[in-house]
């Protein structure tokens, strides 16, 4: 089976003045249909660097990038906003939802850029689907600063899974969620990748990491770890974990 | 991605701010508003001006007393005092092709009638006074050339005249009183309304040039002569006719004409030139507006981008080309100073209705300026939107999503 994503020496300099940053210094791997992948690595360590790589915000200063079959290193700009809309979707740590602007209308924020001509009618049927999805169907019509932190994270998934990403990508997705919230979202990815959703997110907590199937970890722009995850935590547990936890807290207190 | 939708995203960002949208939009507002109205008055003064000239009668030459400058004593115009009633007996015996001609007087007086009392213009006619303007009368006749020669005490009047001394009843054959002594009323002139420099033309009272000269304004000259000539092809030869005779009968040469004579076209042009030059004027200062408008727009777009810099990164992440997001903002500043324009034209239709309903003053609506208007407004925003439009599309994503 060819991989989704395959990564040949990459390399990413950023020149800032007379300094030079070699942020990514070579680094080669693949990823496959149904993978649900952490990229860890302490702050400075490139792990941002390659996901923007990888999301095709930035273009390698060096090496191949095939995404899906496509050589995407060497695209213009436009082509590459092209297939971050169509190949590709984006959870970020920040929400990153439009205000005052109802959890329907942001889903449907991709198909409106998408090449594909849809009818207003089938865009919103496609949003309401996706809403669905992280079971917040009924909060259409809800504004952002009208959701929780966790709510507005599962809307940012709806928004990213709209035009049927290849992957989805995940920039810290539970940096401003607590640990009750972060173990809901994660639940929603694992039930994601259970349909077959290919999930590539960054983190530095290892316990979100432990809900992914592999972990790679980049230390000073190279990749150092490569392993498969050996027990998984399953979001349900861990949440009646955590509910458990807490009622004993209360009942202490 | 459709023009459609980005004009939707594009009134929902604007509905969004609704205050600052229509604050934003002000300077256009208040732009093409001032263009409508002064075209319109502009457009108004030019219809009074026509009228006017109408109103002057067909195929007119007037002849003025002038400037004079004798011994070091100077004067400006209807100073000189010079022309005389043999003047006006002189050009119609010795000039063919005049068909009428009246010469006027004018002064000042108190008039009473009924117990009433007004002041009001004397102004000393011929017989033919009245034909010459195109003037009608609205009641009784005017009086005759028998008048005219037997200095008679008679008179006709205008309207506020007429509202003034008699408010009852009709002034037809009633008698008032000119220092102190009685004219009888023959006619009543019919209205004529405000004159572009807004004096009452019919707050007036018309006598013999005889009877002003002799028993009223004790004037012994002329102020004018007015002309009437045959036809309109043969204007600028009883013109210069005029010139010839009266040089010869004053001694003077064109420097030192101590007259002046202007036919219809001159004055009709004349006239004219000022109203449009005062309209162009005023409407350059009404295209300054504009173009601060404009500025005030250029001014919060860059604000909005700025502000929005997070919300353009997330479009550009999820797919949006950087021509969308110009288009976006773009169309966001079209659709400010078109909305300018349309309120600015309303109520610039607004203010020209009160001008015209307080002032009295007939304002014309000119097709013409509410195109301009919206063309303007719309190139302007153009114009004044592509900088911070761009500068919109040309961030960077990543950059943008980590803007704070």
């Amino acid at each position: 089976m060819p991989a989704v994503v395959q990564l040949d020496d990459i390399h990413k300099t950023y020149s800032s003045g007379e300094v030079e940053v070699r942020a990514v210094r070579g680094i080669s791997l693949a990823m496959h249909k149904g993978e649900f992948i952490a990229i860890m690595g302490a702050s400075g360590s490139g792990k941002s660097t390659l996901m923007n790589l990888l999301g095709c915000l930035d273009r390698p200063t060096h090496g191949r990038y095939l995404l899906d079959g496509i050589d995407v290193s060497n695209l213009d700009s436009n082509e590459l906003a092209d297939i971050r809309n169509q190949k590709l979707g984006f959870v970020f740590q920040g929400f990153n939802l439009l205000s005052r602007t109802t959890a329907r209308e942001n889903v449907e924020l991709p198909t409106l850029y998408s090449k594909h001509r849809r009818s207003a009618r089938e865009m919103r049927d496609r949003a309401l689907r996706c809403l669905d999805i992280v079971g917040l169907a009924n909060r259409a019509d809800h504004f952002p600063s009208q959701l929780s932190g966790g709510q507005q994270q599962r809307v940012a998934i709806a928004r990213a899974l709209v035009n049927e990403p290849q992957i989805l990508l995940a920039d810290e997705p539970t940096g401003n969620l607590d640990s009750k919230t972060s173990a809901e979202v994660m639940g929603v990815f694992q039930q994601l990748n259970n349909e077959g959703i290919t999930i590539v997110m960054v983190t530095h907590e290892l316990d979100i990491a432990h809900y992914c199937k592999r972990n790679l970890i980049i230390r000073d722009g190279r990749l150092v770890s490569d392993v498969q995850v050996a027990t998984r935590n399953v979001a349900e547990v861990e949440i009646r974990k955590l509910q458990e936890a807490e009622a004993e807290a209360k009942l202490t207190d | 991605m459709r023009i459609g939708s980005t004009v939707t995203v594009a009134l929902r960002a604007l509905k969004r701010n609704k205050l600052r949208s229509i604050l934003t939009s002000l300077g256009i507002i208040i732009g093409v508003g001032a263009v409508i109205v002064v075209f319109s008055i502009g457009n108004g003064a030019k219809s009074i001006v026509e009228a006017q000239i109408a109103a002057l009668g067909q195929n007119i030459v007037l002849v003025n007393s002038g400037s004079f400058n004798q011994g070091g004593a100077r004067s400006g115009g209807f100073g000189a005092g010079t022309l005389t009633p043999d003047d006006a007996a002189a050009i119609v015996r010795e000039i063919t092709n005049v068909a009428a001609i009246s010469p006027e007087v004018r002064s000042n007086s108190q008039i009473l009638a009924n117990g009433l009392n007004w002041q009001t213009q004397i102004l000393g006619e011929s017989g033919d006074y009245l034909n010459i303007r195109m003037w009608p009368l609205s009641e009784g006749s005017m009086f005759t050339e028998q008048d005219v020669r037997t200095v008679g005490k008679v008179c006709i009047i205008g309207q506020t005249v007429v509202k003034q001394l008699f408010p009852d009843e009709s002034p037809v054959g009633k008698v008032l009183r000119i220092k102190n002594q009685p004219f009888k009323v023959l006619g009543v002139l019919s209205a004529k309304g405000l004159s572009v420099q807004g004096s009452d033309q019919d707050d007036l009272v018309i006598i013999p040039y005889t009877s002003s000269m002799k028993r009223i304004s004790k004037q012994t000259m002329l102020r004018t002569i007015n002309v009437q000539a045959s036809g309109p092809d043969i204007l600028t030869s009883v013109q210069n006719d005029i010139i010839g005779i009266l040089r010869e009968r004053h001694h003077t040469t064109p420097q030192s004409d101590d007259f002046t004579v202007q036919n219809q076209v001159e004055i009709t042009q004349a006239r004219t030139a000022t109203t449009e030059t005062m309209t162009w004027l005023l409407s350059a200062i009404a295209l300054v507006s504009l173009v601060v408008g404009g500025i005030g727009i250029m001014n919060i777009m860059l604000v909005s981008v700025t502000e929005r810099t997070r919300e353009i990164g997330i479009r550009l992440a999820i797919g949006a080309h950087g021509r969308d997001v110009l288009l976006q903002f773009l169309i966001e500043s079209v659709v400010l100073s078109l909305m300018g324009g349309t309120l600015g034209i309303l109520g610039g239709i607004g203010t020209s209705e009160v001008i015209s309903y307080y002032k009295n003053w007939p304002t014309l609506l000119s097709p013409v300026a509410i195109v301009v208007a919206v063309g303007f407004s719309a190139a302007v925003g153009i114009f004044f939107g592509f900088y911070p439009a761009r500068k919109a599309a040309q961030l960077d994503p990543i950059e943008a999503l980590r803007f704070e």
